[in-house]
């Protein structure tokens, strides 16, 4: 997982690289727990472009970094993700919470 | 004593999680004779994904224990069947409904047997409380459209 965060817009983006299973999700999570306090994001980009594989643990990750993106101020967004990741995404209804963004950031 | 299916597979491994990527990677690349599409793999890995899981972290709660995959092949339709000697289910109905989870602390989602259920034809789940839980599902792999053009043209050729 690589971050990156402008000052300018108070952007984080994440961009992951891993499998996303209930194996991977603690230390994602750790991670993206402190990068999002740290930096306290008006928005929170999850780029996805690089992610092969994702079951449910990874809906669980995404609602959680999300409550603490909101209660800290910011929005959550995801983008890139493949067809089978969007397959995952739209039947959990986390998309209505987090939108899914085609643009490449 | 001659199989009942065109191939049969078995993996045996420890509850830890790390396995779990073991074993969707290992039950693709066995579905993978089906010559399933990339989508239909996808669906496998996670469906495989979900059942795994559950014996880790439902059924031996983060203990040791052995959980067993088994994969058949008959025809274009894989059969897995997802086995642990955990704590069992109590409720079956319950734990199938989507968003139930009884480990929300953990954020989990409660769709693991949601996502079994829509990227698999069909799912079973028999469970004995204090014995352990068996998932087995099925798929059938969709024929390619060049299959299934060989296919007629053979039909046409013995009429």
């Amino acid at each position: 997982m690589n971050t990156e965060f402008s000052e300018l817009d108070k952007m984080l983006y994440v961009q992951i690289t891993e499998e996303i299973d209930h194996h991977t999700t603690e230390k994602l999570r750790r991670k993206m727990d402190y990068e999002i306090t740290r930096f306290m994001p008006r928005k929170v980009v999850f780029d996805f472009g690089k992610v092969t594989f994702m079951d449910s643990a990874g809906i669980g990750l995404l609602i959680g970094r999300y409550k603490l993106a909101k209660m800290l101020g910011g929005s959550t967004r995801i983008v890139n993700a493949s067809k089978s990741i969007k397959k995952v995404l739209e039947m959990s209804g986390v998309v209505r919470i987090i939108p899914i963004e085609e643009k490449v950031c | 004593m001659k199989s009942l299916y065109d191939n049969e597979m078995e993996l045996s491994f420890l509850s830890k999680s790390n396995n779990e990527a073991f074993a969707r990677i290992t039950v693709a690349a066995f579905a993978a004779q089906l010559d399933p599409t990339i989508e239909e793999l996808a669906d496998i890995k996670t469906a495989v994904s979900e059942a795994v899981t559950n014996s880790i972290i439902h059924g031996y709660e983060d203990k040791e224990g052995i959980v067993k995959v088994k994969a058949k092949l008959l025809e274009n339709t894989i059969e897995i069947e997802v086995t642990d000697s955990g704590k069992g289910i109590e409720d079956i109905e319950l734990a199938r409904k989507p968003l139930y989870t009884t480990k929300g602390n953990l954020e989990r989602s409660g769709m693991g047997f949601t996502i079994m259920e829509s990227f698999m034809d069909e799912v079973d789940i028999s469970s004995v409380v204090g014995i352990g839980t068996r998932i087995t599902m099925k798929k059938t792999i969709k024929k390619s459209e060049k299959e299934e053009q060989i296919e007629e043209e053979k039909n046409a050729l013995i009429d």
